[in-house]
């Protein structure tokens, strides 16, 4: 690998423990997460029209604590019905 | 006197455990406190290697609990500082010969007159691991910048947290600051962020660890050695003191720091 171009391996390390330390603190595989993700549109979408694409629910991590984020944009009604 | 109990202990094996309590029981008894390190690895005996009493042993930790010695016969005294006292692990191969109870016990027997028991947890999270964390006040986590050992560390702080076992502090053992300069090594800001507990000290990579444990002589006897300095200095924060880390607002601050103590550029 070209040395100048290669990426540092301890932005990896970090980038991976970030990722790993979630699942481990959660007891949630990154699997059960997505099926968490599909259940929770399914959800929504029974009440109000949501574009899947544009979703996105992921783990955050704020020192020890976890949280699930969830920015899920709303189709405009007014808009679904000019169209 | 009420002595605080402190246990060392990391979920990884190897990332310098025995290192820490036999440096940090030596720091402080080079500043004339009384302490009893416990060796908490049954059938794993080494911290009596580390510190050089190995040819002192008559009773362990278990011939105590099954009252075929007092405690103060299980008590070695250390040759060089005679405040410093190990209680060594049986060789036996029977882990469940020591149950919390018996460490809390032998802990409260312990407090009244010295300042501190320190105690060496086995690596991983099972029976000895509780038995070294059934008795502490206060608990050292200790890892090294990589991978895995900072995952199992996180593992740990969990289980601390659930256990109610107050806020962990972390010892960050083996910074190669010159990896952590190139960035191919995870700095103390990396960690601590991973991590989210206190720092205590950070303890860099540093051949005289080896040197001294083969002498039976921890390192912080050596005034020269970097990481002698490092546990002097958790020693001090132990006692309470308020000593100030290295620079870590830059990631090459222990880099530069030391780039200064030895005079070069
Ligand atoms: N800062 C350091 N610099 C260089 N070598 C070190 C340092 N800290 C520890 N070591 C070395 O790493 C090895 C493992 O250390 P130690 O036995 O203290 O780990 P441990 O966590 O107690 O292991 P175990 O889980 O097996 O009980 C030893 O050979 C020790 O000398
Ligand atoms: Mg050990």
């Amino acid at each position: 690998m070209n040395f100048f171009t290669r990426k540092k391996s301890a932005a990896s390390a970090k980038e991976r423990l970030q990722l790993v330390l979630v699942h481990d603190r959660t007891d949630l595989t990154p699997a059960q997460l997505e099926a968490l993700k599909d259940d929770l549109l399914k959800a929504i979408s029974k009440y109000i029209e949501i574009d899947p694409d544009a979703v996105q629910i992921g783990l955050e991590r704020d020192g020890r604590e976890q949280r699930l984020v969830a920015d899920i944009p709303l189709r405009s009604v007014t808009r679904n019905r000019a169209g | 006197m009420t002595a605080q109990v402190i246990t060392v202990t990391s979920g990884k094996g190897g990332v310098g455990k025995t290192t820490a309590v036999a440096n940090l029981a030596t720091a402080l008894a080079m500043d004339g406190k009384r302490v009893v390190c416990i060796d908490g690895d049954i059938g794993l005996r080494n911290l009596d290697v580390v510190m050089g009493l190995e040819n002192r042993i008559v009773y362990d930790i278990v011939d105590v609990i099954e009252g075929r010695c007092k405690l103060k016969q299980a008590m070695i005294r250390d040759k060089k500082y005679p405040e410093m006292y190990l209680i060594p692990a049986a060789q036996t191969r029977d882990k469940n010969a020591v149950s919390p109870s018996d460490m809390v016990r032998i802990c409260n027997d312990l407090k009244s007159d010295s300042d501190f028991v320190i105690i060496d947890s086995p690596a991983g999270i099972e029976r000895g691991f509780r038995n070294a964390i059934a008795a502490a006040d206060r608990v050292l986590v200790v890892t090294n910048p990589e991978v895995s050992a900072v995952r199992d560390a996180d593992r740990v702080v969990g289980i601390l947290e659930a256990e109610e076992k107050g806020n962990p502090s972390l010892i960050l053992n083996r910074l190669n600051p010159t990896l952590v300069k190139n960035n191919d090594m995870l700095s103390a800001e990396d960690v601590l962020d991973l991590l989210g507990i206190q720092l205590i000290g950070i303890v860099p990579e540093d051949e005289n660890v080896i040197i001294g444990s083969n002498k039976g002589a921890p390192v912080v006897t050596d005034a020269k050695s970097r990481a002698g300095q490092a546990f002097r200095n958790i020693a001090k924060r132990l006692q309470g003191q308020d000593v100030p880390f290295m620079d870590l607002d830059s990631q090459s601050g222990l880099w530069s720091a030391i780039q200064k103590l030895t005079g070069r550029k």
